[in-house]
């Protein structure tokens, strides 16, 4: 049984490679490219899996939703995910890489009972990003 | 193949343990514990898996699938207080969970073709808020 709930938060990234040159990476990542910067509106699926506890639920909402804020949202909620995000600073600020890293945010000291199952981030309405966790 | 039919009910209900008391409750279930109850949209999208009929051209019939799912969660749960009006959850707390197993169980038992079976329940207690159950913890 797997229970999924939804977070949000504004965050601004540029997608730029230090692997390649300024042109190189003005022709791959585009608009995403633009020095300056620029933000979304993301959306946060967590999904945690396992049996339901004796108050009938796989997870106690306010003990997630305080997991979820200490370790993910209360470090990407408006800010600037390229320089204030120590997770992604030897990355390319890409919504890939960000999910990793929100997984990766989570699983450090996950303390809850039931097991962090799927990490899924919109960028957009248009992009979606999903992982499942082992 | 999978095929998703989608279902809305509006209820109310209260999460609260009777044996419990009142910090219990809240410590457990936060403001769903409040005493009076409160209400939600549901949204109820039920999966089935399996093969086309060879005759029919279809993995199960829509309208067979409307009919049970009105049947057995829609006319009993739709505008009603489920701790009340709703068994088991006079004495089952309807928490997200426990609803929504209860739905699979349900379904479970009308959903029996030899090339169509059940395959997951999802209920959407909020926009921001679903159980997955597939008949297994």
């Amino acid at each position: 049984m797997r229970l999924t709930r939804r977070y949000r938060f504004s965050a601004s990234h540029r997608l730029n490679s230090d692997a390649l040159t300024p042109d190189e990476n003005a022709r791959l990542y585009g608009k995403c490219n633009n020095p300056f910067g620029h933000g979304h509106d993301y959306v946060l699926d967590v999904s945690v899996e396992g049996p339901m506890d004796a108050s009938g639920q796989i997870v106690h909402r306010a003990a997630l939703d305080a997991l979820v804020q200490e370790r993910v949202l209360g470090h990407v909620d408006h800010r600037n995910l390229n320089c204030d995000l120590p997770e992604l600073q030897s990355q390319v600020a890409t919504t890939e890489n960000l999910a990793f890293a929100i997984e990766r945010m989570l699983a450090r000291d996950w303390t809850l009972p039931a097991r962090l199952a799927r990490v899924r981030i919109s960028e957009t309405a248009r992009n979606t990003f999903e992982l499942e966790t082992e | 193949m999978l095929l998703t039919r989608k279902a809305e009910f509006s209820a109310s209900h209260v999460c609260r343990n009777p044996a419990l008391d009142d910090d219990k409750n809240r410590a457990l279930y936060g403001a769903n514990a409040n005493p009076h109850g409160h209400g939600h949209n549901y949204v109820l999208e039920v999966t089935i898996e399996g093969d086309p009929d060879p005759v029919t051209g279809m993995v199960f019939d829509l309208r067979e699938l409307k009919e049970i799912i009105n049947a057995e969660v829609v006319d009993p749960m739709d505008h009603r207080f489920l701790n009340h009006e709703v068994p088991p959850f006079n004495h089952i707390v309807p928490t997200t969970e426990n609803i929504t197993v209860e739905i699979w169980n349900r379904l479970h038992r009308r959903i029996n073709l030899p090339n169509a079976r059940l395959k997951n329940v999802r209920l959407y207690e909020t926009a921001d808020l679903y159980v997955d159950y597939g008949g297994k913890a």
